[in-house]
């Protein structure tokens, strides 16, 4: 499964990173080499193997139903490059 | 109500519409989901933020039992199989009001699988609507543009708050249907305790995926139209919606599956901005939590605990209580007035408690825009006033005016009659005397009655004019009967 | 007074104990050593007044009498590690200055026992590296250099500031964390000691996320008896995070220098990789030979599924950092760039805030986790992690460790591998494998090349067993005799 520069564009928008044109190229070779490398797997015969969703063999814990945490506002937007009364500020999205 | 009634007349022929919604409905809880913020309506932005919901770095979910509990009592309201094992799952996405950069949602192995729903139609006809799952997710924050023309305000309170996603099965044909069905599941939710229901503070919506075929062809391609929040809406949404399709179809062109968005003061859908790559979530099974598993123990301990529902509670008023179908529905509609009625006729004449509930005060409640809830009537008055009924003290025409003075507060059934002196006159001698003096002032209506025995009402009319209303029209019309020689 | 700086964990705890000398005196003299030792660019924070006052604080408890098992002490914190009040990087640009307000556990647990902190320890950035080059702070520089050289070498990664700076006396002792390798394949380049516990051992709140499934928190130290000292102040069960294990914390010293006599020890053939340096060869060959004079009994075994470990690895890992790391998006800490709209902002921010390695394996992790790659990559990845664990379940079968070595080759120079993202890879090629199966791991300097760079080996145990670990690594530390430091040139 070749990644091409078009593909490269795609997974950037996805992840949220920009990547200037000249590097879609160098980047679908780089990561070309380490997906053919990756496929290697496929060797791995896995039929009727479950996923290994957790490493752990126990259940997922419960907690209680009470408030233990909130009202400082402080502490939750004590690094936000931008705030105001209490709202975090952030770019509008153009809709 | 045929299934020919529910097609739509287009242009070129009838078209079906089908429905299927996913209702996203808050669990009532303390704590948020994966956190121990609180959860609830009114506070300052960001004062019910903790760290995990302000994604801050090296910060991991651990989940609410609660809110894993309403979960199940959901599913097992809804009939639905309850899957002792489940996972969570990460839906990955970009958005301001998403800290994580991923909602935590079920999207592989839910909580609940399939159930079913019994809905009914204005007419009383039923219909069947499946679920396909119910599952756990944790809601977004807030994002508000009109602050700042330039930038979006961003409130993380209701970020990681628990929230159950229904998912029908496309069984809906008609607006009505939908409207129903939503109203049903609310009303499942709330008698379980599960949701409050509140849908204008947004605390149960809908998302409608519409979609238009021929009667008997394939599934169109369905729109999905986000979060509708009350029953007009759903309805108005899904009317404009399914003639926007059919519309498109009967020009020759074709239906692009979008996300949109209703506009109430339009009244019509508009396309969300459409994005450069259809939505790829990029499912995975969440890291930093291990599987979901119930001990069926506590699964049946939770069925056994269930409130009686809707459904089997209203089989019941109806075989317990003698009611008519229609009125066991209003009082089974809302947990609460089935309590109120319960407790009202405990001992009294059923029917006529219920007839008092619903007609009157019920009725009196809406059309003030409340419910139960804010009856200025308690329901051992009402049973109080049915008793004077039963016991013949009062007329039902004089239990209305006693009624009128119980809404205003002016004291229990017993005391407003002694207050105002609405005790019924069955005292014969009273009564044969009122009748005496109306027919000694009236000989020729008495003639006249001899010939017409319909004259009687116009004798009644008087009597109890004369008596204040409070004369007992079976005795009058007895007397009255014997003394005209009718 | 430097000769404080010189001591191992263990004895300073005794010196502090014993009044020889007080938390603020060591504490003193670290801070000194460090600031010799900016060459090395071990530490990204230097926290000397915080420090001092902690020190300070020790000192009134040790002359109560009281004080817990670490009192005093002088640490290193890896800056992956959410310190509160302390800015806290991942050596990242993305998180610009940020300052948590909330403490990790593990950390908090090291403060509780009355550890002092020195300071953050460089590290590759998100720790996502094998030689600590791609930290936004430059990279980290070894203290050790090969016989008649002055090239500079990298520590390993991605933990090379906490290797380096314990290797260099730079603290007594430090945390790290391991997702690939991180705290071993580091503690091998250096001359110290590693250990990744037991995935679930340590707590992960507060430790900037990785990949979930696969990073656990370490010591890195000098001796092996250091390493069980800090482990267990580290260790512990923790309700904030759902994946910690609810079991007791063994007293891990207490199993240094117990007798190894009738363990059984797998030597599993498939580490045997071609190329492997003879060095290394020999090192092995060494470590069987102790283990059997200490009386334990060697047996082959075999992990089929081994050299699928580093592609797994290189699926898993990737997927789950570049959803953990979709938070760094300049909304609500951190680097904001670009504008006015909003997905400018967050490209813009992404791309300025994150090195190259880093983005590589966000754009990876992505493209195996987007729609038609999940069950090509992601799910197949999962189920040979399972084939692999499944490998050691059956050695445990025949032995109760296995012995491999540490890293395929000595430290290398800065810059020699870094063109090479799968020669970097291949740097995990031993350590990997515990990550993916969850188990614990344990690296110790064991010998030195012909170059004279330090070469360690390792220990894989059973879940839990870490006491198993420790015993066996007391007897190789014992029989290896290891003790040269790194000549000092800074």
């Amino acid at each position: 499964m070749a990644i091409d520069a078009a593909t490269v564009r795609k997974v950037a928008r996805l992840a949220r990173i920009r990547e200037p044109e000249e590097r879609l190229e160098p980047l679908a070779q780089e990561l070309n080499t380490i997906i053919s490398w990756i496929e290697q797997l496929e060797e791995v015969d896995t039929d009727g193997v479950e996923p290994m969703t957790s490493v752990v063999a126990v259940a997922l814990p419960l907690r209680d139903d009470v408030v233990t945490e909130g009202g400082d506002t402080s502490r939750i937007l004590s690094n936000a490059p931008k705030s105001a009364d209490g709202f975090f500020i952030v770019p509008k999205v153009v809709e | 109500m045929s299934e020919k009634s529910k097609l739509i007349q287009g242009r070129t022929g009838p078209w079906e519409i089908v429905l299927g919604l996913e209702i996203h409905a808050q669990v009532a809880s303390n704590s948020k989901l994966f956190s121990g913020a609180a959860v609830g309506f009114g506070a300052g932005p960001n004062e019910q933020v903790a760290l995990v919901d302000a994604a801050m770095p090296g910060m991991l979910p651990v989940i609410n039992r609660h809110c894993v509990e309403q979960a199940v009592r959901a599913g097992l309201g809804l009939n639905a199989q309850i899957n002792l094992w489940s996972r969570f799952d990460r839906k990955n996405y970009f958005y301001p009001d998403l800290p994580q950069g991923y909602q935590i949602s079920q999207f592989k192995d839910p909580i609940v699988g399939e159930g079913i729903v019994e809905v009914e139609r204005d007419d009383g006809t039923i219909f069947i609507v499946g679920v396909e799952r119910l599952h756990l997710e944790q809601d977004a924050g807030k994002s508000i543009h009109d602050l700042d023309p330039n930038f979006t305000y961003v409130d993380l309170n209701r970020a990681g708050t628990a929230l159950m996603e229904i998912v029908s099965k496309p069984d809906m044909r008609s607006s009505d249907e939908a409207a129903s069905y939503v109203k049903k599941i609310r009303t499942i939710l709330r008698y379980l305790g599960a949701c409050d229901g509140d849908m204008e503070k947004g605390n149960l919506r809908a998302d409608v995926n519409v979609s238009v075929r021929r009667p008997g062809a394939e599934l169109g391609t369905r729109c999905e139209i986000k979060n509708v929040n009350s029953y007009r809406y759903i309805q108005q949404a899904i009317e404009y919606e399914a003639r926007r399709q059919i519309e498109i179809l009967e020009d020759g062109g074709s239906i692009h599956q979008e996300t949109r968005l209703f506009d109430p003061t339009k009244i019509e859908t508009r396309s969300m901005r459409s994005k450069e790559e259809a939505h790829d979530y990029r499912y995975f099974p969440d890291p930093d939590l291990l599987p979901l598993v119930l001990d069926p123990a506590w699964v049946q301990s939770i069925k056994d605990s269930l409130p009686e529902l809707p459904d089997p509670k209203r089989k019941r008023f109806e075989s317990q209580y003698g009611l008519s179908h229609y009125d066991a529905g209003v009082l089974v509609a809302d947990q609460a007035r089935a309590a109120f009625y319960e407790q009202a006729a405990a001992g009294r004449d059923a029917k006529l408690v219920a007839n008092w509930t619903v007609n009157n005060l019920l009725g009196r409640l809406a059309e003030n825009g409340g419910d139960i809830e804010t009856s200025p009537i308690p329901p051992e008055d009402i049973a109080g006033l049915v008793k004077l009924i039963e016991d013949g003290v009062i007329s039902s025409k004089i239990a209305k005016e006693v009624f009128d003075h119980m809404w205003a507060g002016e004291g229990t059934p017993a005391q407003v009659v002694e207050k105002f002196g609405l005790v019924q006159i069955t005292d014969t001698g009273a009564i044969e005397a009122s009748i005496d003096k109306i027919m000694a002032a009236n000989p020729d209506k008495v003639e006249a009655a001899k010939e017409r025995p319909q004259a009687l009402g116009w004798f009644v009319g008087q009597v109890m004019r004369d008596t204040g209303g409070k004369a007992n029209p079976a005795a009058v019309n007895e007397i009255l009967k014997v003394k005209l020689g009718l | 007074m430097s000769d404080l700086t010189k001591l191992t964990l263990k004895a300073a705890l005794a010196g502090l104990k014993a009044r020889d000398f007080s938390s603020v005196d060591i504490t003193k003299a670290h801070i000194e050593a460090i600031e010799q030792a900016r060459g090395l660019n071990a530490y990204v924070l230097e926290t000397p007044d915080k420090a001092l006052a902690m020190a300070a604080e020790s000192d009134e408890r040790l002359a109560r009498g009281e004080g817990g098992p670490l009192e005093g002490a002088p640490l290193g914190i890896k800056d992956l590690f959410c310190t509160e009040g302390v800015r806290s990087t991942a050596a990242s640009k993305i998180l610009g200055n940020f300052v948590p307000a909330y403490e990790s556990t593990v950390t908090s647990q090291l403060w509780r026992d009355g550890g002092v902190m020195l300071g953050k320890l460089n590290l590759d950035e998100f720790a996502m590296g094998s030689s600590n080059e791609t930290s936004a702070f430059g990279p980290v520089i070894n203290p050790w250099r090969r016989n008649g050289s002055d090239a500079a070498l990298t520590p390993g990664g991605s933990s090379g500031g906490s290797a380096a700076a314990t290797a260099a006396d730079l603290c007594l002792a430090a945390t790290a964390t391991d997702t690939g390798g991180s705290i071993r394949q580091p503690a091998a380049f250096t001359g110290t000691v590693g250990i990744k516990p037991t995935y679930g051992r340590c707590s992960r709140w507060g430790i900037i996320a990785f990949a979930s499934s696969l990073d656990q928190a370490g010591p890195i130290a000098k001796t092996v008896e250091d390493a069980a000292i800090m482990l267990r102040s580290m260790s512990g069960h923790d309700v904030k995070d759902s994946t910690s294990l609810p079991v007791e914390v063994p007293d891990f010293s207490s199993y240094v220098g117990k007798s190894v006599k009738g363990l059984r020890i797998g030597v599993p053939k498939e580490y045997r990789i071609d190329g492997m340096p003879a060095e290394i060869e020999k090192l092995w060959a060494d470590g069987i030979a102790w283990l059997k004079d200490a009386g334990c009994e060697i047996v082959e075994v075999s992990l089929p599924h081994t050299k699928y470990a580093l592609p797994a690895y290189y699926i898993v890992a990737p997927a789950e950092a570049s959803s953990n790391l979709a938070r760094y998006d300049g909304m609500r800490y951190g680097l904001r760039a670009g504008g006015p709209s909003l997905t400018d902002v967050y490209e813009e921010s992404r791309a300025q805030g994150f090195g190259e390695e880093v983005k590589r394996r966000i754009l990876i992790g992505t493209y195996v986790l987007s729609a038609g790659y999940y069950d090509a990559y992601y799910l197949k990845a999962q189920k040979v992690r399972r084939r692999i664990a499944d490998d050691f379940d059956q050695a445990w079968q025949t032995c109760d460790a296995l012995l491999t070595p540490t890293a395929p080759s000595a430290a290398f120079a800065l810059g020699e591998q870094s063109d090479d993202p799968i020669a970097m890879y291949l740097n995990d090629i031993f350590t990997v494998t515990t990550n993916l199966a969850g188990l614990p791991g344990l690296s110790l300097p064991a010998g030195r090349d012909a170059q004279g760079l330090p070469l360690g080996l390792q220990l894989i145990g059973r879940a839990l067993d870490e006491g198993t670990l420790f015993s066996l690594a007391g007897a190789l530390e014992k029989a290896a005799g290891f003790t040269a430091k790194a000549d000092r040139w800074w």
